[in-house]
């Protein structure tokens, strides 16, 4: 299974970190950007430059270790993540607690560079390592009736000042629906540049969904569960008129407090930083999941 | 009030005050922009130096508006006399929002007009903020002699009042910019609503008390 979406780059591409940041001719890969015609192919062709290491575990949100953006590269080192251990259960055939190992075992590992967009309005490029959702449920055994998985963060007071001081509701919760978990695009991550996560990036497993805004991309799981009813979702539950349960990259659906049109780019240096937001973070191959959907309604 | 312990304390500090020239404040609190600029330039504000400066500057104005309200109370109460810095502080604070919103439209939005002038109205957070803004416009133009003399030292005073309601917009527009109720911009305007009340509460009742050298 898996290799089932291609970056348009082969692991023969795939170089250490020193010489990515030399790179710019690494396309986003966007075999079926054509479907969408016009502005949108173009954008989304054009060459996606990787952010560095320090600049993706520096800048980051994470709630459990605090509200400020070096919060968590300042406060996560502590968190141990081997052992580490997930539970997969709800309407699964094989439900279970497994140690990483176990989980990743017999997974197709694939390197994958996304974008990556903020609900802030800001982004980076990330060059993933980890292995498609899909081949994990589908190990799981989805059974008739399923149609959400739910995903939990881990909760380790001792470690995360942001859990002590009850920042928002713990444990950070989300969700998708079966057929977005699915998709091709949609990657459980265990690595950066060939490393291991950082702490701060969601150390040791963590979801990748490339076409919703970050905070959907839950870190530091230790519970997936298959589910037959939309999960409740933590920005969605502080706020439900600025974070909905779908939360997909959309530039004409702004965020009640900010615009989503345009965002800046993490790296971009004091000038020239901003650049306009693509309709699904530029994978309008996603568009198929919800059509017929107002998504004016359902952000 | 223990007037003489408490004046062992403020009695060098106004003597001090004194010495010091106006000008130093100008001075003091310009050193700080180019300085930032250049962390933000070379990686000492993180990998979004942009937001960072944004911010600071933001922090620095409301810091500035803060010293600007309590030069007030100090005398009162403190027999702190500071007043002379007050024009060169308000000053400052006007300078370093410029500053703010210089980086806003150059830095941040890139000269995007068509988004900012859609967020100026649809966004309150930059409503609030903007409107702050544009109240201390008339404020930073008549902080000199010749305003004074010209519009008379009373309604000058009054029309300074409006300084009130831009720190308290001020601290509201810094507070709305947060995803979550963060605790320091909510120190802000509590600081700010603070020495407010101290200006109002207790000089009613406490008229005849006061006025001592």
């Amino acid at each position: 299974m898996a290799h089932r979406w291609k970056n348009t780059f082969t692991h023969a591409d795939v170089t250490p970190e020193p010489l990515w940041l030399n790179r710019r001719a690494i396309l986003a890969g966007m075999a079926g950007a054509g479907a969408l015609g016009g502005v949108g192919s173009v954008a989304a062709q054009e060459a996606l430059e990787p952010n560095t290491w320090e600049q993706i575990t520096t800048y980051n949100n994470f709630y459990e270790f605090g509200t400020g953006k070096s919060d968590p590269s300042d406060n996560a080192g502590d968190m141990v993540t081997d052992p580490w251990e997930i539970t997969i259960d709800g309407m699964v055939d094989n439900p279970g607690t497994f140690s990483l190992a176990e989980l990743v075992d017999g997974m197709t590992m694939e390197e994958r560079l996304y974008r990556f967009r903020c609900v802030e309005a800001w982004a980076m490029v990330v060059p993933w390592n980890g292995f498609e959702l899909a081949d994990l449920l589908n190990r799981a055994g989805i059974q008739d009736g399923a149609t959400h998985v739910a995903f939990e963060t881990a909760v380790l007071p001792d470690v995360m000042p942001g859990v002590r001081r009850n920042v928002i509701e713990f444990p950070y919760v989300e969700g998708l629906r079966l057929d977005e978990a699915v998709h091709p695009l949609t990657i459980m991550a265990t690595g950066i540049y060939d490393r291991p996560l950082a702490n701060q990036s969601g150390a040791p497993i963590r979801l990748v969904v490339p076409w919703k805004y970050g905070f959907k991309s839950i870190k530091s799981i230790v519970k997936i569960t298959v589910t037959n009813e939309q999960p409740p979702t933590t920005w969605n539950k502080i706020n439900a008129r600025e974070y909905g349960f779908y939360s997909n990259v959309n530039p004409q659906v702004d965020h009640p407090r900010w615009s989503q049109a345009s965002h800046r780019v993490i790296g971009g240096g004091l000038f020239n930083s901003r650049e306009d937001t693509l309709m699904f973070n530029g994978y309008p191959e996603v568009a198929s999941l919800y059509e017929g959907m107002d998504l004016r309604e359902n952000y | 009030m223990p007037m003489s312990a408490l004046s062992k304390f403020v009695d060098p500090i106004n003597s001090f005050a004194r010495k010091v020239p106006t000008w130093l404040v100008y001075i003091l609190y310009s050193l700080p922009i180019p300085y930032l600029f250049w962390l933000a330039q070379t990686g000492g504000m993180g990998v979004e130096p942009i937001n960072a400066l944004e911010r600071e500057m933001g922090e620095i104005t409301l810091q500035l508006l803060i010293i600007g309200l309590a030069i007030t109370p100090a005398r009162k109460y403190l027999g702190l006399n500071l007043l002379k810095f007050r024009r060169a502080i308000g000053v400052m604070a006007f300078f370093y929002v410029v500053v703010h919103l210089g980086i806003w439209v150059l830095l941040d939005m890139n000269l995007r007009w068509g988004q900012m002038w859609a967020d100026i109205w649809k966004r309150p957070y930059i409503t609030i903020g903007m409107a702050a803004f544009l109240g201390m416009i008339p404020l930073a133009v008549t902080s000199n002699n010749w305003s004074v003399r010209k519009l008379g030292a009373a309604s000058w005073r009054k029309m300074h009042k409006l300084v009130y309601p831009i720190a308290v917009l001020g601290a509201v527009h810094f507070i709305m910019v947060q995803k979550v109720w963060e605790v320091e911009p909510l120190l802000y305007l509590t600081v700010i609503l603070g020495l407010l009340a101290l200006r109002y509460k207790p000089s009613q009742k406490a008229s005849g008390v006061s006025a001592n050298g």
